[in-house]
This record gives C-alpha cells, sequence and structure tokens, in this order.
C-alpha cells in the first residue's frame, strides 16, 4: 500500500519534473493545448450568453386569442374564467369595439374602417403566460385552441423559436467544434509524449531489465498528459475569461444604445473545472494511446 | 539455484545462439562462463536474467520456471537477480547516487531507505565519495564499479555479470573481480561471463565453457 502510493506520487512528481525540465517545449504545448480548448469553450461561452440575451430580450411572450366574431359575453366570461385558472399568468381582455376605435385612431386606416358595413374584429384577449420556454408556450395554445368559441390562438413568438433553434444548432456546432479540437488536442499529447519516450529510451530500456512493471514505465506518462491537458485547459478559461473581459465594455455600450442593459456572463469556476478535466482526461487518453504505440519497440 | 536443461534459444532471423544446454549450479556457487565472441554468452546470461525467454528446454532459477512464467511476473523475478551489463547501461542523465537507486525506487522502496540502501552500496564499491558525480565523468572502471553497485542494492541472490573487464587495465580489473569474491562470499550465487583467462587461471573457478551455443 505505501509501495503503491510512493509509486504514485513518484509518477506525479516525475510528470511534473518533465514539464519543468523543457520549459519552452511546455508552454508551446500548452499554448496549442489551451487554444484548441479556447475555441470550444468560447463557443460555449457565447451560446451561454445568447440564451441569456434571448430570456431577457423576449421579456414577456405573448398569445393572442381571437373569439369567434359571434361569441357573445357569456363566452367571453367562460374564457375569463378558464384564463384566471392558468396560475400565474396575465390576461387582458380587448373588446372588439375598442379595437375597432383603436384601428379608427391609426392613421390612414381611419377612412377604411369608416367605410366598414360592420365591425369586422373579434373579441379577443392578450395573455401573458408564466413560463415563456418555447415548449411550453405551444402547448398552452393547443389547450386555448380547444376551448369553446375561440376562433383562433396566435404564438407571437415565431422568432422564440427560431431563436431556440438557432441556439440548438449553435450547440451543435459547439460539440463538432469540441470534437474537432478535442481531437487536435489527444493529436498533440500522443506527439508530445512520443518524443518524450524516444527521449527516455535509454531509461525505459534498462528499467524494464531490472525489474520495472508496465505500469511503472506507462505511469509517469499518463499523469502527464493528463496534467498537460488539465493546464491547457485552465489556461482556455483564462483565455476565454480574458477574451470576455475585452468585449464587456463594447457590449455594454451597445447594450446602452438599444436602452437595455446587459452584461456578458463569463467562464465561471464550475466552466473553469469543466475545461481542465475534459483536457485532462483528453490528455490521458492521448498519452494511452501514444505509450502503447511507442513502448512496443522495447518488447 | 538455476538449473537449465536442453535449453536453447532460437533468434527471430532464426539463429540458434544456444543449443541443447543442460547444467546446474547451486546456491552460493561461482560460476565463469567462458567461450569465443560470438559464442553465446551474453544470451546465456540474459536468460538467466529474464530479459531473453528461452525457445526452448526449461530454465529453473530462484525454483521459478522461467519459460513458463507469465510475462506480467518477470518483472518480480528479475528483482531478486542483480545484471551487470556488457554495455553497462548507466543513465548518464542522473547523478552516480540516482543511478543506484533506480532499482530502489522502481521497487517501490521509500525514497529515504533507498538513499541509505545506495549509499551502502556504493561504499562498498568504493564510490561513496563519488555519489554526486555523472557517471560520464568517472573512469571506466569506477563507471563499472557503479554498474556493480546498481546491480546488488536490490541485495539479489544472484548476481549476473556479462564481461564486466572489458576495456579495464588489469588492476581496475582485478578490483572488480575482488568485489564479486566479495558478494560471493556473503552467499550470493554469482555468474561472470568473461574472457578474462588471467582471472580464471589465477583462481580456479568453476567454469562453463561456450562453443557456438553448445555447451564444452
Ligand atoms: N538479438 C539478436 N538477434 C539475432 N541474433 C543475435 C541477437 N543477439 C545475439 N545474436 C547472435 O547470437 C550469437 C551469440 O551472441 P552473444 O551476444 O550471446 O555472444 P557472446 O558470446 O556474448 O559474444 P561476445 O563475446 O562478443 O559478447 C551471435 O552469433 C549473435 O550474432
Ligand atoms: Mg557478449
Amino acid at each position: 500500500m505505501i509501495a503503491w502510493l510512493t509509486q504514485h506520487r513518484v509518477a506525479l512528481v516525475s510528470a511534473f519534473r518533465r514539464l519543468a525540465a523543457m520549459p519552452l517545449n511546455t508552454l508551446l504545448s500548452l499554448l496549442v493545448i489551451g487554444i484548441a480548448l479556447t475555441v470550444p469553450g468560447a463557443a460555449y461561452v457565447l451560446l451561454d450568453n445568447l440564451r441569456d440575451l434571448g430570456r431577457n430580450a423576449s421579456g414577456v411572450q405573448q398569445i393572442s386569442l381571437f373569439m369567434q366574431i359571434d361569441a357573445g359575453k357569456k363566452e367571453v366570461a367562460e374564457i375569463e374564467n378558464r384564463l384566471r385558472g392558468l396560475a400565474g399568468s396575465q390576461w387582458r381582455f380587448v373588446a372588439r369595439d375598442d379595437a375597432l376605435k383603436r384601428l379608427q385612431a391609426s392613421e390612414g386606416l381611419a377612412d377604411i374602417v369608416a367605410s366598414l358595413p360592420r365591425n369586422p374584429l373579434p373579441d379577443a384577449f392578450v395573455v401573458e403566460p408564466s413560463d415563456a420556454g418555447p415548449e411550453a408556450l405551444e402547448m398552452l395554445r393547443k389547450e386555448i385552441a380547444g376551448w369553446p368559441k375561440v376562433a383562433h390562438v396566435q404564438l407571437d413568438s415565431a422568432w422564440v423559436k427560431r431563436f431556440d433553434a438557432f441556439l440548438r444548432l449553435g450547440k451543435l456546432v459547439m460539440w463538432l467544434l469540441a470534437g474537432i479540437f478535442g481531437g487536435g488536442l489527444v493529436a498533440v499529447t500522443f506527439n508530445t509524449i512520443r518524443l518524450q519516450v524516444l527521449a527516455q529510451a535509454a531509461e525505459i530500456e534498462v528499467a524494464r531489465m531490472i525489474g520495472a512493471t508496465d505500469a511503472f514505465i506507462r505511469r509517469p506518462f499518463y499523469y502527464f498528459g493528463a496534467l498537460q491537458g488539465a493546464l491547457g485547459g485552465l489556461l482556455a478559461a483564462g483565455l476565454v475569461a480574458g477574451a470576455l473581459r475585452l468585449l464587456a465594455a463594447p457590449v455594454d455600450e451597445l447594450a446602452g444604445l438599444y436602452g437595455g442593459s446587459f452584461a456578458l456572463a463569463g467562464p465561471g469556476p464550475l466552466d473553469a473545472a469543466v475545461l481542465a478535466a475534459g483536457g485532462g482526461l483528453l490528455g490521458w487518453l492521448g498519452a494511452q494511446l501514444s505509450v502503447s504505440l511507442s513502448l512496443r519497440k522495447f518488447d | 539455484m538455476i538449473v537449465a536443461s536442453h535449453l536453447s534459444q532460437r533468434y527471430p532471423g532464426g539463429y540458434e545462439a544456444i543449443k541443447d544446454v543442460s547444467f546446474e549450479i547451486t546456491a552460493g556457487q561461482m560460476v565463469f562462463l567462458t567461450g569465443h565472441s560470438g559464442a553465446g554468452k551474453t544470451t546465456l546470461v540474459k536468460l538467466i536474467a529474464s530479459i531473453e525467454r528461452p525457445t526452448g528446454g526449461s530454465l529453473v532459477v530462484n525454483g521459478q520456471n522461467l519459460s513458463a512464467l507469465r510475462r506480467s511476473a518477470l518483472p518480480y523475478v528479475r528483482r531478486h537477480l542483480g545484471m551487470v551489463f556488457q554495455d553497462r547501461k548507466l543513465l548518464f542523465d542522473r547523478s552516480a547516487l540516482d543511478n543506484v537507486m533506480f532499482p530502489l525506487h522502481i521497487a517501490g522502496m521509500p525514497r529515504r531507505d533507498a538513499l541509505r540502501r545506495a549509499q551502502a552500496a556504493l561504499d562498498k564499491v568504493g564510490l561513496l565519495a563519488r555519489e554526486k558525480a555523472m557517471p560520464i565523468t568517472l573512469s571506466g572502471g569506477e563507471q563499472q564499479r557503479l554498474a556493480i553497485a546498481r546491480a546488488v542494492v536490490n541485495r539479489p541472490t544472484v548476481l549476473l555479470a556479462d564481461e564486466p573487464t572489458g576495456n579495464l587495465d588489469p588492476e581496475s580489473a582485478a578490483a572488480v573481480f575482488e568485489l564479486f569474491a566479495d558478494f560471493n562470499r556473503v552467499g550470493v550465487t554469482v555468474v561472470v561471463a568473461t574472457h578474462d583467462q588471467d582471472w580464471i587461471a589465477r583462481s580456479r573457478p568453476r567454469v562453463l565453457r561456450l562453443d557456438h551455443g553448445r555447451l564444452l
């Protein structure tokens, strides 16, 4: 047990030593890995911010409910009743006469309205549901459409759907990027480890001949790969955070121009941990592949 | 201690370096292995050290049948053997002390204990004063003694040496042989492959003579 712990500590220490022994190489590898992880990391943070932006900007989602033209007071009262049953939702009634008056008040439409033989507008409700998620909205629309004397229900959130589809696409692109650059990270680690095995051929050869197990020989390289990947992940988190800081002022200004306030949310400690863990895992994988191939010649 | 029966070793190219060799070395013996260049001395030593695996016959070392062992068991067998390589195989990127500590490090010994043991081994071969020296700065004889210190540091029951006095002047060579005799005196089984006829003539040890892979 103590021997086992010692071996792991030794492997970790030797991984650190190898990182420190070639500072320039280490720095370059870390930069490559860091930048490789920055791309999907930045995409993730961007999507996250867009999602927040979408939520804030859409503000209130509305559903317009149009009654049938022959709907009377009783039916309107029934609908009001049912709307009251929707917990948390706000709504307002737009009587057909009011709607007509408003139309008459609009520039250029007065003549047309005046020429109409009778009021063509139905009674309507404008509903602001509490849950503005696209799926919830769609479900609510379906429900309301089934109510009596309801002629038409309109979701004023086509763009929400489009935005959502856009976010989904963005997410897919992000995963593709993560796949591509993750593959790059594995390749970079593979190569670094291959060079290290070559550089340490003498030590590995001797170690094998005087009783080192495979695990003993492989372990430092695994630790090295994982360590390098994890540090690269942290570097990526730092790069994304730095870029966001640079963007913060202009974004604030832009948001001000639109009369809103919006602050970019940077990668938090959790995001940094995820990047480090992901980098570490991929580094470990690259090391595993590389060591398995490179050590074959010692058999 | 070491029992070979009908042992043979055919290299991948098809060349049979050891042909139907049988012998027995009992515990505590000191045996010299001689023969012309290419006779198969290194091959036989590597077989005993379980670095090469026999392609025929059987070889039992320390009570373990090497040809029957699983590959994953070999490292643990090797830890009980000390090996001095023909080309020494010192690691030139670390100090003499670190070279000697390497086998203990592999065996997972805590650094403090390993340090003490390694210093004792260096002391035994007369190199304690040079523990911080890099191997490249040592003379040929000193390098050879360093290689011996590394081979004995894990207190092996069997010490194997391949041509330990090649390229050494007679005095250094004598010092090296004296070392082996010392280890043998405390009970270590010693097998030395060598061309050195002088020493053999002087100390009249048991000799195994190889000729084209066969035991004479
Ligand atoms: N890895 C190998 N592959 C193929 N043939 C080999 C290999 N190693 C050694 N041989 C051959 O086996 C024979 C015995 O070699 P070995 O090294 O055991 O001889 P040796 O007695 O140690 O010679 P020397 O005194 O020159 O060191 C030689 O003919 C050599 O060419
Ligand atoms: Mg030889």
